[in-house]
């Protein structure tokens, strides 16, 4: 349990293998100290599992894990020294508050004067001061999550695991927690692990995401480079909403339906064709006439969602493609209805050509 | 979906009336005869006090009591491993672990306590392997002593712990044992800080259950004790067949009803309070 001299987690060739299936394949990453680290993907992506196997929870099959410089792949979870936050809270029932967020420090023999003074810190630190008394079952979902979290940083432990921390909570409550995760998280320099299949999560707390797949990373950056510039029409879907457009190439443009054809920001040369990427945010409504260019299309409105600050149309293309635009509901704003021709175009700089 | 409670009436209504008439009935009018038969008040009065005061039901009293609390320790230090490894086990090893605790209770009372002297007497099994390996020069007395009472009422009421143990540890969340090796515990504090205080309840609750039921134990202690064992059940039998003395038995029987009732009450708190406590 030492503090900010840490030099983080390091994942080589890590596998894991139940039975015939291969659950976590070949991973290997290096997340520095201090970093906000966030594992993302579906459900069966081996996330979970790759959360595990840091913990010491799970043994690898193979590869190597680093925890602050020390080989740790066989090391039982007591002796990693990390913090952790568990999905279900794991807030022990027969303790108080006190009790619970004490209990890393008193197994590890931290003398009493000492740990009522990191306890107060601690509980200082997610506004659950004065709540000492209290049992889990007094608690609501969100002061639950609070004590799950002075629990992890009491001993300040170098790097923080956790496992769907707000996945019980409701939105709002979700959101104000994200930022206080956060904010924690960097006070203290800590170095956090955390998992999550919520997309929006990943994208508002971490400073870097790796996208899993199937036992496998499929994309690994900063939350605004893996959003705006995915590798694989996987993971542009797993983010958010994606426009893939089918493309052929065509005596070197690449060209759509409906005599349309694009230009895009990282084109594959080499390919002959593909799906081109585009957010529906960055799609906007062009108005009636101006001289046909790249990167535009015509359709028909076959939905309209008013979903507040923003108007989502579902159009679709004369091929049968749908394309989603995001309009920003400015003022003066006129809605298109279903049924209406519409021109769609995009920035050139939005756009990716992404394999088929 | 919660029942109404008329509902709740009419499910429990014919156990109660079973009850009633098979039960309380018969202990009410055994009770009332006995004592009307005294004719006063006042002669009930002494001979409450005559009672209280005799040497021999206030020994079978304590000696009740006290086969009764060591038959529970006995049964908690067996049973709460017992209990631990069943909560455990898979498969054949649980169904086979599980078999040997409840044969017990398939069992007649005559015959496994036969099965008993046979291994424990002067010539049983026992005592032939510590004479064969020479741990001792002349028999053991396993029988018709304290000790031969402990071990037939140790056996017989072990499956009760057992089981109540078992639902209480099945109940225990793996997670919360996860959680506390990740923080740092080691196996014997992820026992003693999680593991035994969220079975506590098992334990006082299973406790009770042998308690009660070790208090109104009848043909084990008469069968396998010596003359010091008598305990109350003993007594009463004896006060009403050999005696004749009905008043006395009655009075018997209403301090022996008393310990019992009070401690089914305890017994209903604690696992009313384990039920809301760390329900989850």
């Amino acid at each position: 349990m030492s503090t900010s001299t840490s030099q983080g987690v390091r994942l080589e060739a890590v596998s894991k293998t139940y039975g015939s299936e291969t659950v976590v394949r070949d991973i290997s990453l290096t997340i520095p100290q201090g970093e906000f680290f966030t594992l993302l993907g579906p459900s069966g992506s081996g996330k979970t599992t790759t959360l595990s196997m840091i913990a010491g929870f799970t043994l690898p099959d193979g590869g190597r894990i680093h925890i602050d410089g020390k080989d740790a792949t066989r090391a039982p979870p007591r002796d990693r020294g990390l913090g952790m936050v568990f999905q279900n809270y794991a807030i022990f029932p027969h303790l108080d508050v006190f009790g619970n967020v004490a209990f890393p420090l008193n197994v590890r023999k931290v003398p009493k004067p000492e740990v009522a003074k990191r306890v107060a810190g601690a509980l200082e630190m997610v506004k659950l001061t004065s709540f000492e008394k209290r049992f889990a079952r007094e608690l609501s979902g969100g002061q639950q999550q609070r004590v799950a979290l002075a629990r992890a940083i009491v001993g300040h432990p170098p790097v923080v695991l956790m496992d769907e921390p707000l996945g019980a909570l409701d939105k709002n409550l979700r959101y104000h927690m994200q930022v206080e995760i956060k904010e924690i998280s960097r006070r203290l320099g800590m170095t956090v692990i955390y998992v999550t299949h919520d997309q929006e999560e990943a994208l508002t707390m971490s400073d870097r995401i790796a996208i899993m797949n199937r036992g496998s990373i499929a994309q690994i950056g900063p939350p605004r480079e893996v959003y705006e510039r995915p590798g694989s029409a996987f993971v542009a879907r797993f983010l958010g909403e994606a426009n893939l457009i089918a493309a052929k190439r065509e005596g070197g443009a690449l060209r759509g339906a409906g005599g349309a054809w694009f230009e895009v920001a990282s084109d594959r040369p080499q390919a002959a064709g593909g799906q081109v990427f585009v957010r529906p945010e960055k799609v906007s409504i062009l108005p009636e006439g101006g001289a046909p260019s790249a990167n535009q299309i015509a359709g028909t409105v076959r939905h309209t969602a008013f979903l507040g600050n923003v108007v989502r149309y579902e159009v679709t293309l004369p091929d049968g493609q749908i394309v989603l635009c995001d309009a920003t509901n400015a003022s003066g704003t006129v809605l298109r209805q279903p049924g209406e021709a519409v021109r769609l175009g995009w920035q050139r700089a939005d756009a990716l050509l992404l394999e088929a | 979906m919660p029942l109404r409670l008329a509902a709740k009436w009419a499910l429990i209504a014919p156990a109660l009336a079973l009850l009633l008439l098979l039960f309380i009935t018969p202990i009410g009018w055994f009770i009332w005869e006995s004592l009307t038969e005294l004719g006063s008040l006042e002669e009930v009065w002494l001979e409450t006090q005559a009672v209280l005061g005799s040497r021999a039901i206030l020994g079978a009293i304590l000696n009740t009591n006290g086969i009764a609390l060591t038959v529970t320790v006995m049964v908690l230090v067996i049973g709460y491993p017992l209990s631990y490894a069943l909560s455990r086990a898979r498969g054949l090893a649980f169904s086979l672990v599980l078999l040997c605790i409840v044969i017990p209770y398939f069992t007649s009372v005559i015959v496994r306590t036969y099965a008993w002297m046979v291994i424990l007497g002067r010539n049983g099994l026992i005592n032939q392997i510590l004479l064969g390996l020479g741990f001792v020069s002349e028999p053991v007395d396993l029988l018709y002593n304290r000790t031969g009472v402990i071990i037939g009422m140790t056996y017989v009421l072990l499956p009760y712990m057992v089981l109540t143990l078992y639902a209480a540890m099945k109940a225990v969340d793996q997670r919360l044992l996860q959680a506390a090796e990740g923080m740092g515990a080691k196996p014997m504090a992820v026992f003693a800080k999680v593991f035994l205080p969220l079975t506590l309840h098992g334990v006082t609750a299973g406790s009770l259950i042998v308690f009660i039921l070790a208090l109104g134990f009848f043909i084990t202690p008469a069968l396998m004790g010596g003359p010091g064992d008598i305990m109350m059940a003993m007594l009463i039998e004896r006060e009403i067949e050999l005696s004749h003395n009905w008043p006395v038995a009655a009075l018997m029987t209403i301090v022996l009803l008393g310990i019992t009732l009070a401690l089914y009450a305890l017994y209903g708190r604690v696992s009313d309070k384990a039920e809301g406590g760390f329900a989850r």
